[in-house]
Order: structure tokens, then C-alpha cells, then sequence
């Protein structure tokens, strides 16, 4: 059986879908899909560029089989932003405190941080935020505007 | 990169797994979490037939509690384990260790029974299961077999596990009232695989001499290493300064760490006698708090 059926709901939309057991999840996303807010940079699991929320957990897209999600709910960044374009408050955050240049690694911070937002709600110190984002490069900010984007975004959500 | 093709198989419950596993072992790979195996697969430096993907099997799942030992399913995921609080009061190495396992994306969704199965020399959890003198049962269509970690890892990515077997449960010994423990890791960046590891448990007597001591070191070797004499000479000692740095460098000739761009031989082989000898003093500290608290 090197092809199978899914059935996976992606963003609130149910998908389904006969693929190819042996595609990643995060090309499925992508080139099946056409949700390439999800970047793929490494495609080993070190880069991070790539996270989506798994039930609501952060994983690597580029470390699990499409097929693997089978059943599950995924959700992208295409997720985050209201309908008519308006910022999440992370992405909002990200945007006042210039916490992105290239933008290449933004998607997976951005799934990183909501996942680490909702899991801890109250307002973090910045070694528990630099420990949150410490599966995710980012090779143009040097961080430190992250972390404070990071802190913005509790900030705006209330 | 891109996995090569395979025939991808779902079983619902362990026998399914175990049949589908006796008819294609040979030519199969057990995956739950994938964390190891995808990148193996997207790099094609392996290319099974198919993929056995046990990650719903109900009953390797879980964290349990026996008498001696907390016993943890083959497929838990790392995450589970790290915010346990019953792992955490029974064998907090454990969850002190579990932590350095990458980084919460690859604890969501890794397994101890695949950190076990791929063993790699510098992963955490081979290390910590060899110091705690844990167990692994594997499991066949025809047996179910237990062994210790060093008949279970022979070499760098190699297990005596049998293409018809799997992880059923490994069983972590609990750390015992009166002892301490430490683990103590040197990487590049945080989550990176380890230049060296160090996993230790002390046991006081009353007096505040060692009654035991357990130790391994990771990353040092092809295989997690128990320094043996190291052990047997701190047993009965009153530990200080010099009797740990002593103990702590006694072996370091016995290891043969691979050298390379992140670190040559010389220098993995001095690390590890400066995380077991902080391991030691941390180890020892704890064990005192709790002998003499």
C-alpha cells in the first residue's frame, strides 16, 4: 500500500485526500495544498522553519509523514490571520517589534509561540521564551527582537 | 530529500504489529514517532519496504508504576515522560535528562522506546537507562525477552534487536531514598546531539560513605559506558574533592570517543572527566540533602 486514504482537518477544513504514503507532511501542505506559508529549510528536523501545531503541539512537518496526520488537526500559519488580513496578535507583535528581515523562519516561530502562549499564560521571563523558540533558526534577527516580540504578543492579546 | 518509497502498514494493536512484523521483518522498519527514522529516510540512508507505523498502538502507551521500577511503553512520547509527576518522584534522572532530548517539537512527537531503538552513542536516554541499570523488553510474535542495556546496545546504531522484535516496555529503576543523582550534558547549542554525557546515582550510607555508585557516560564510546573500576573505587569512600576528581578521571584511557569538526578525541575524552566529576559532586550533594535531611 504505498498509496493510502486521509482524512485530516487542516486549518478547520476537513481534507480528504488518496496520497502517497511516503510524502512528508509538510510537502503534502505545501504542493498538494498550496500552504506554503509553511517553509521548509533543512528537511531534518534541525532548522525549525517548518513547525505546525499537531492537536495543538508544536512538531516538524518535515519529520512526520503526511499519513502519520491521518485523523488529526493540523493547523498552519495561514491559520493565524483573520479573513480580511487582519494580524494575529503574535504576527502583530512580530511586525511592531521588526522581529523578522528575511522572513524564511517566521511561519515556524510564529507556531512555536502560539503553541508556548497557550501553554503558558502567564507572562514569561526571557529564559523561558529563549528556551520556547530554541527549536527554531533564525539567521538574519539575532533573536533578541523575537524575544521582545514574544513579550509584545502577551501583551496585545489582552 | 525525499523518502523513498515504501508500503506504509497501520496496526491497530500489538499482535497485529507483531504478525505484520513476522511476515515482513526482514524487509521492515518500525516507526512511531519518526524523529530518527525521517531523516534516515529523507537522507535515503535507509530504505525499508515497508514502514510498520506502531504509533496507535493503545498498548505500548503509557507510564506505570511497580515496585522497583516505573515502566514505560515502548511508544510514550518524550513529552509525556518529561511532565510526568510520577516519573519525576520516583526517577527524577529521568526527567532531569529527558529535557536535553532535542527540543520540544522533536519531544512532541519522539518516543523513548525509538531513542532506545535507534541508539545513538551520544543520545540521552540510552545513557540514562544504563546508569539506572534499566531494563528493555522486547517482544515477538513467539517471546517476550528482557534485557539489560549493555546486551542491548552493541554498537553505534546497532541493537540485538531482531527484525521480528520491537520495544515493548522499558523499565526505568526507581532511585531510592537516601541517593542522588545527576546528569550532566557539554553540546554545541542546546538540543544538539551530546559531545559527551554523563549520567550519575549515588547511594549514602548513614556514616556518609558511598554505599553505591552507578554511572555512564555517553558520547564517549560506541556504546553508553559503565566505568566499572571508577565504581568499585568510590564504594566505601568518604567522598571529597580529590577522592571525586580521583574517580573521576580514573578510566578516561578507556574511552574511545570519535573525533571530529565539533570536537577532536582529546578533548570529548577530557570533557568526560569534567561532567563526571561535576555530575559526581552534584549526585553526592543531593544525596545528602536526603540522607541527612
Amino acid at each position: 500500500m504505498s498509496n493510502c486514504n486521509v482524512k485530516i482537518k487542516i486549518n478547520g477544513e476537513v481534507i480528504e485526500k488518496e496520497i502517497e504514503s511516503r510524502w512528508l507532511l509538510s510537502d503534502f501542505l505545501r504542493d498538494k495544498l498550496g500552504l506554503t506559508g509553511t517553509h521548509v529549510g533543512c528537511e531534518h528536523g534541525v532548522c525549525g522553519a517548518c513547525t505546525i501545531l499537531l492537536n495543538g503541539e508544536p512538531v516538524r512537518s518535515c519529520l512526520m509523514l503526511a499519513v502519520q496526520a491521518d485523523g488529526l488537526e493540523v493547523e498552519t500559519v495561514e491559520s493565524l490571520a483573520e479573513e480580511d488580513g487582519t494580524f494575529h496578535p503574535i504576527q502583530q507583535a512580530f511586525a511592531n517589534n521588526h522581529a523578522l528581515q528575511c522572513g524564511f523562519c517566521t511561519p515556524g516561530f510564529l507556531m512555536s509561540v502560539k503553541n508556548f502562549m497557550e501553554t503558558h499564560p502567564e507572562l514569561p521571563t526571557d529564559d523561558e521564551i529563549r528556551e520556547a523558540i530554541s527549536g527554531n533558526l533564525c539567521r538574519c534577527t539575532g533573536y533578541s527582537n523575537i524575544i521582545k516580540a514574544v513579550k509584545d504578543a502577551y501583551v496585545l492579546k489582552c | 530529500m525525499k523518502p523513498p518509497k515504501f508500503s506504509y502498514l497501520r496496526p491497530n494493536n500489538l499482535q497485529e504489529a507483531l504478525d505484520m512484523l513476522a511476515e515482513y521483518g526482514d524487509d521492515a522498519k518500525i516507526m512511531s514517532g519518526g524523529q530518527s527514522l525521517i531523516p534516515l529516510l529523507n537522507m535515503r540512508l535507509s530504505t525499508p519496504g515497508y514502514i510498520i507505523d506502531i504509533g496507535r498502538v493503545e498498548e505500548l502507551k503509557g507510564i506505570k508504576e511497580e515496585e522497583d521500577a516505573i515502566v514505560i511503553g515502548g511508544i510514550t512520547r518524550h513529552v509525556d515522560v518529561e511532565k510526568s509527576a510520577l516519573v519525576q518522584e520516583k526517577c527524577p534522572l529521568l526527567t532531569e535528562g529527558i529535557r536535553w532530548v532535542g527540543h520540544n517539537q522533536i519531544r512532541t512527537r519522539g518516543t523513548i522506546g525509538g531513542s532506545i531503538a535507534h541508539a545513538d552513542p551520544s543520545a540521552e536516554l540510552p545513557c540514562i537507562l544504563t546508569a539506572l541499570r534499566g531494563e528493555i523488553v522486547m517482544v515477538s510474535s513467539e517471546e517476550e525477552i528482557t534485557v539489560s542495556p549493555e546486551e542491548f546496545f552493541l554498537s553505534y546504531l546497532l541493537t540485538s534487536l531482531e527484525p521480528n522484535q520491537l520495544i515493548k516496555e522499558i523499565r526505568f529503576p526507581k532511585i531510592k531514598k537516601g541517593s542522588g543523582y545527576a546528569f550532566e550534558e557539554v553540546a554545541r547549542r542546546h538540543g544538539d546531539f551530546a559531545l559527551v554525557e554523563v549520567a550519575v546515582v549515588i547511594e549514602l550510607d548513614d556514616d556518609g560513605t558511598i554505599a553505591d555508585a552507578k554511572i555512564a557516560l555517553g558520547g564517549a564510546n560506541s556504546v553508553p559506558f559503565i566505568p566499572e573500576a571508577a565504581e568499585e573505587f568510590l564504594i566505601g569512600k568518604l567522598p571529597d574533592d580529590s577522592i571525586l576528581k580521583e574517580a573521576a578521571t580514573l578510566q578516561l584511557d578507556d574511552l574511545d570517543p570519535e573525533g571530529d569538526i565539533h570536537g577532536s578525541k582529546e578533548y570529548r575524552r577530557y570533557l568526560s572527566g569534567v561532567l563526571l566529576e561535576r555530575a559526581l559532586n552534584r549526585a553526592i550533594d543531593r544525596a545528602r540533602e536526603g540522607v541527612f535531611a
